[in-house]
């Protein structure tokens, strides 16, 4: 069992008015944390924060796939010119992102996409798009019929899934080592004198 | 039928205002990135809002202030 202390809210750091949280086993509460954003919280008994966490990044996430149309997530696959590295920032999301791998290894094996093609990659050689006017269009893949059929709903959907993902790395770190406390400006001048007396004390 | 692009360009005067319906945009994210940034530093509810709120005036004060910049070298160039 592991626990960490930090200044109170008003920031005093006297150890009597400390903050004490218990951070269980860290390394298990930083995989629930990855799993489901909050979880790892709610296993440490800091239930507020959890659901904080759950709401705030699950929010994005799923905000961001409604935007892009159910299209925006989904794993690199050698076929497309441009890689997208973004699907490793939209990882850290945890388990709602794995589908994309097993939708791309089914796509590699020349096996049919899961869920109605649900996080699947985008199909190789080019496809039919029918525009606002009417008009049909050939795009090159369907990666490029995505981006025109949503833009530019599509590279925002893209930037809050790979938001989401990234804060659910601080969301990781905050319930494996507990709150980063930045000391106060005026803490660390008073803690540069001290050090600068003690040094200045001959022995 | 007429497509939001030629209603824009009919209404020139109005485009910028259309262009910045986007930036709402962004308040959702603001408002979850403030969220999360301040309870990675904070273990109370209070102190944890108080953070978000002035960590997201900042977020808003910079984007404000590049954008600035950006309109300034826009009007340059």
């Amino acid at each position: 069992m592991v626990t960490t202390a930090i200044p109170n809210a008003a920031g005093s750091t006297a150890p009597e008015d400390a903050v004490e949280i218990e951070l269980r086993q860290p390394v298990i509460a930083a995989l629930l944390a990855w799993a489901l954003p909050g979880l790892g919280h709610v296993y440490q008994g800091r239930t507020g924060k959890g659901l904080l966490f759950f709401v705030c990044v699950l929010g994005t996430f799923f905000y961001g796939l409604y935007l892009g149309g159910g299209k925006v997530v989904y794993a690199a696959v050698p076929w497309e010119q441009q890689y997208r590295w973004q699907y490793w920032c939209q990882l850290g999301v945890g388990l709602p992102s794995t589908p994309m791998l097993v939708q791309r290894r089914r796509v590699l094996n020349n096996q049919e996409p899961l869920l109605k093609g649900f996080m699947a990659p985008p199909k190789n050689g080019p496809s039919d798009w029918k525009d606002d006017s009417g008009n049909w269009t050939t795009q090159p893949n369907e990666l490029a019929k995505w981006t025109v059929e949503h833009h530019p709903h599509f590279e925002l959907g893209t930037v809050y899934t790979v938001v989401a993902g990234l804060l659910n790395v601080l969301v990781i770190c905050d319930a494996a080592g507990g709150p980063l406390v930045i000391s106060h400006q005026s803490d660390k001048k008073s803690k540069k004198k001290n050090k600068q007396q003690t040094d200045d004390t001959p022995a | 039928m007429i497509s939001d692009l030629a209603i824009a360009s009919v209404h020139a005067p109005f485009a910028p205002l259309l262009a910045v319906v986007s930036l709402w945009y962004a308040v959702p994210l603001i408002v979850s990135v403030s969220l999360v940034c301040a309870a990675t530093r904070h273990e109370q509810m209070g102190p944890i809002l108080n953070h978000a709120v002035r960590f997201g005036m900042w977020i808003i004060v910079f984007m404000a202030a590049v954008m600035g910049v950006l309109t300034l070298l826009e009007a340059m160039a």
